[in-house]
């Protein structure tokens, strides 16, 4: 028979695991191991270590599975997803956390929306350094913030070591648009005249340069950046603004490109009228590159009516990231679906759609 | 901290005024010329700044051999897929060459079958790879004429002195020469001068472009890549002709001796020897025209080390790369261009490469400048 004694002290054992259970679960490992992406109390130290002290705010702090957002009236809701495997993971100007937040949120910035929040999506490779994903998350959680959007939502998967190269991130954004919002390729017309928000090129070379395998004795920091609030410059300050794109893999040319064809005009661009920092041209020299084709991370090309052209300038020119805004070119219904260039040295040629990918993984 | 000096001033538009207004009084006393720019690298600087269109109609510049990617035949690629697909071997070379289609496939799909297959600047990057890891087998896949066949020695020669054991060479090194007279031999011949090489030269000098001038009685100007370089050789090919002269002249002085670089020509004789004979894509085998890797280099020569199957391929019945390498045929007259022959799935290698001439056409001048897009009114 159990005594009152052998029966207390039981129960003080029982309160001493129901204590124990209700504590908080502490990370102690110092690599992710393949208990973090089970859902279980490793993944829950996780998230309560690294991710929720990073993102914290009340809809994420729910826990939920997900996220339930209010639309503001009047409103309609754009989503945009990107997946980023840059390597390296760090370059000059940024890292794979400031691409995240900013690749996406510049993709709804230019369908005329307001970014408003983000989900976050983790696919580690076993072995990862939590310091590292501690510094990646800080990264995306500066990019938002400086951004003003907020985490809602996200998941965290563990792969096998050699099943991933270290950290891959996915952000899916949401962002409220309008009703009646303008914006469409099919509004483009003979005459209106592309604007471009900076120069040309500087993340690729930045990636390029982080590589190592250059010896370029030189620093080319990325330009990531979010776009929105150029974007809602421009908008205000010029809203017949016809179209926007942000210019990222294939550089301008591929938008030009891409422009070319849906709105079925020829797009006509001026060489000498091209914004590229010196050190980028040098960079695109020396290895046979093509400014036009490399990628940038923080720049918005629009299309607006030329007698808004100056205004439009002046609007981009006066938000951060968009001081070396200029016109680029114009579009023209002499050669439709054709990008053409004419050069500095006063001849003309075509530019293409880029076939291959002279520098994979750069986003 | 990297510079564009020294480029900006050859792409002076004022520049090109004074040039043009000289080529156009010069075309004017004459009959139509046709000029072969030999090397791809000014192909593409043609096409990259829009030259064709700038030049008077009587003025045609053709598009010669001398792009490293075009010339290489499907075996050799077949041979470098074989080697890269070796157990055990990274094979490293430039990316123009992942593209490059063989009898049946491209580097590009043997590295996504699992083939070991990185890219390079420099074949000194593939042996320092290799000398970083000592548990691969690093082949570096060489192609190009004798503007890159020196860093391909050099390389070999710090293999040697380092011991590095674990590299070697698939040397596809080609000569310019050959290939020039080959064009000059072949029936129907009707260039009236050529715009020589300009990188080539600054090894090679411009000495051995003598016999063209003299046994063949067509003017040769050695030319820069910048697009004042190359309207200047037009110039001075046109200004020969007036005077009645036929001689090899140096536009590209500021690089370019006329004896050329002994150290360099040096090297190439310590590393390297003549093949008897070497295929070239869609102009058959040529002469003298290739460079092997020497004896005392054996133990760093791929085609020593590795079992090769060296099967010749012929080239595709539709394409006629070799006519567009001969300047016989204009990129847009081959039967595939554009339509079966692409960039994107190319049939012929100069389709591949930024340097050959009918990817040079197809991304910047597509069909006819002239006759398609409106030269700029100013």
């Amino acid at each position: 028979m159990a005594t009152d004694e052998d029966l207390a002290a039981r129960d003080a054992v029982l309160d001493r695991i129901d204590a124990w259970r209700k504590r908080a679960p502490k990370l102690t490992d110092d690599i992710v191991t393949m208990a973090h992406g089970a859902g279980g109390k490793a993944s829950q130290a996780l998230f309560e270590a690294v991710i929720r002290p990073a993102f914290s705010n009340p809809i994420l702090d729910k826990t939920d599975d997900g996220a339930v957002l209010d639309v503001p009236a009047g409103h309609r809701v754009a989503v945009s997803t990107d997946a980023f495997v840059v390597t390296p993971r760090r370059f000059s100007g940024g890292s794979i956390g400031d691409l995240a937040v900013n690749g996406t949120i510049n993709d709804l910035a230019v369908m005329g929306a307001t970014p408003s929040a983000l989900a976050v999506s983790l696919v580690l490779e076993e072995g990862f350094p939590i310091q590292e994903l501690r510094e990646i998350v800080a990264d995306v959680a500066a990019a938002a913030a400086a951004a003003g959007v907020e985490i809602v939502t996200g998941d965290t998967k563990v792969v096998e070591r050699g099943a991933a190269d270290g950290c891959y991130l996915t952000t899916t954004g949401i962002g409220f648009v309008a009703v009646g919002n303008p914006l469409g390729a099919s509004s483009v017309q003979a005459g209106d005249v592309l604007v471009m928000s900076g120069t040309l090129g500087d993340h690729g070379i930045a990636v390029l340069v982080a590589r190592g395998d250059l010896a370029l004795g030189t620093d080319v920091p990325s330009d990531t950046a979010p776009v929105h609030r150029i974007v809602a410059a421009l908008l205000d300050a010029v809203p017949e603004t016809r179209w926007m794109r942000d210019p990222t893999r294939g550089g301008l040319a591929s938008t030009c490109n891409e422009l070319a064809g849906v709105a079925a005009v020829g797009v006509r661009l001026t060489e000498t009228a091209l914004p590229v920092r010196p050190v980028v041209a040098g960079a695109c020299e020396l290895l046979g590159l093509d400014p036009l084709y490399i990628a940038n991370e923080g720049k918005i090309l629009a299309v607006v009516p030329a007698d808004r052209a100056d205004a439009a300038v002046a609007a981009m020119a006066s938000c951060e990231f968009g001081s070396e805004a200029c016109v680029v070119g114009a579009i023209t219904d002499e050669h439709p679906g054709l990008v053409v260039l004419d050069t500095a040295f006063g001849g003309t040629r075509i530019v293409d759609m880029l076939v291959g990918d002279p520098l994979p993984r750069i986003c | 901290m990297v510079d564009v000096r020294f480029v900006d001033e050859y792409r002076d538009p004022e520049l090109a005024k004074v040039l043009l207004a000289d080529i156009s009084q010069l075309a004017a006393r004459q009959p139509p010329r046709k000029f072969m720019e030999v090397c791809g690298g000014h192909t593409h600087s043609i096409y990259r700044h829009g030259l064709e269109a700038l030049l008077p109609e009587s003025i045609e510049l053709v598009h010669g051999p001398g792009c490293p990617v075009c010339v290489i035949p499907m075996g050799r690629i077949d041979d470098a897929i074989a080697i890269a697909s070796t157990e055990g071997v990274t094979m490293c070379c430039f990316g123009d060459m992942l593209r490059v289609p063989g009898g049946t496939s491209t580097l590009l799909e043997a590295k996504a079958r699992g083939a070991d297959v990185r890219v390079v600047y420099s074949p000194l990057d593939a042996l320092a790879l290799a000398e970083r890891d000592p548990t691969l087998n690093v082949v570096f896949l060489a192609v190009g004429f004798e503007t890159t066949a020196p860093s391909t020695a050099v390389t070999l020669l710090q293999a040697r002195e380092r011991s590095i054991t674990n590299f070697s060479v698939f040397s596809n090194h080609v000569t310019i020469v050959p290939p020039m007279k080959a064009i000059l031999d072949s029936p129907g011949f009707d260039l009236d001068g050529f715009i020589g090489p300009g990188h080539v030269s600054t090894v090679i000098g411009t000495t051995p472009y003598r016999f063209v001038s003299a046994d063949y009685g067509r003017p040769v100007v050695t030319a820069g890549f910048e697009p004042a370089d190359i309207l200047q050789a037009v110039a001075m090919l046109l200004r020969q002709l007036d005077e009645g002269r036929c001689e090899v002249e140096n536009q590209y002085k500021r690089v370019v001796p006329d004896g050329g670089n002994p150290r360099a020509l040096a090297l190439l004789a310590e590393v390297f020897v003549i093949r008897p004979h070497f295929e070239w894509r869609g102009l058959g085998f040529i002469a003298q025209s290739a460079l092997a890797i020497g004896p005392s280099f054996v133990a760093w020569d791929a085609e020593q080390k590795f079992a090769i199957p060296g099967l010749r391929v012929a080239d595709p019945k539709a394409c006629q790369c070799g006519e567009v390498l001969k300047g016989a045929l204009r990129p847009w007259e081959c039967k595939v261009f554009g339509t079966a022959c692409t960039p994107e799935t190319p049939i012929g290698t100069c389709m591949v490469s930024s340097e050959g001439a009918c990817a040079a056409y197809y991304n910047f001048g597509r069909y006819s400048p002239r006759a398609r897009i409106p030269v700029r009114a100013d």
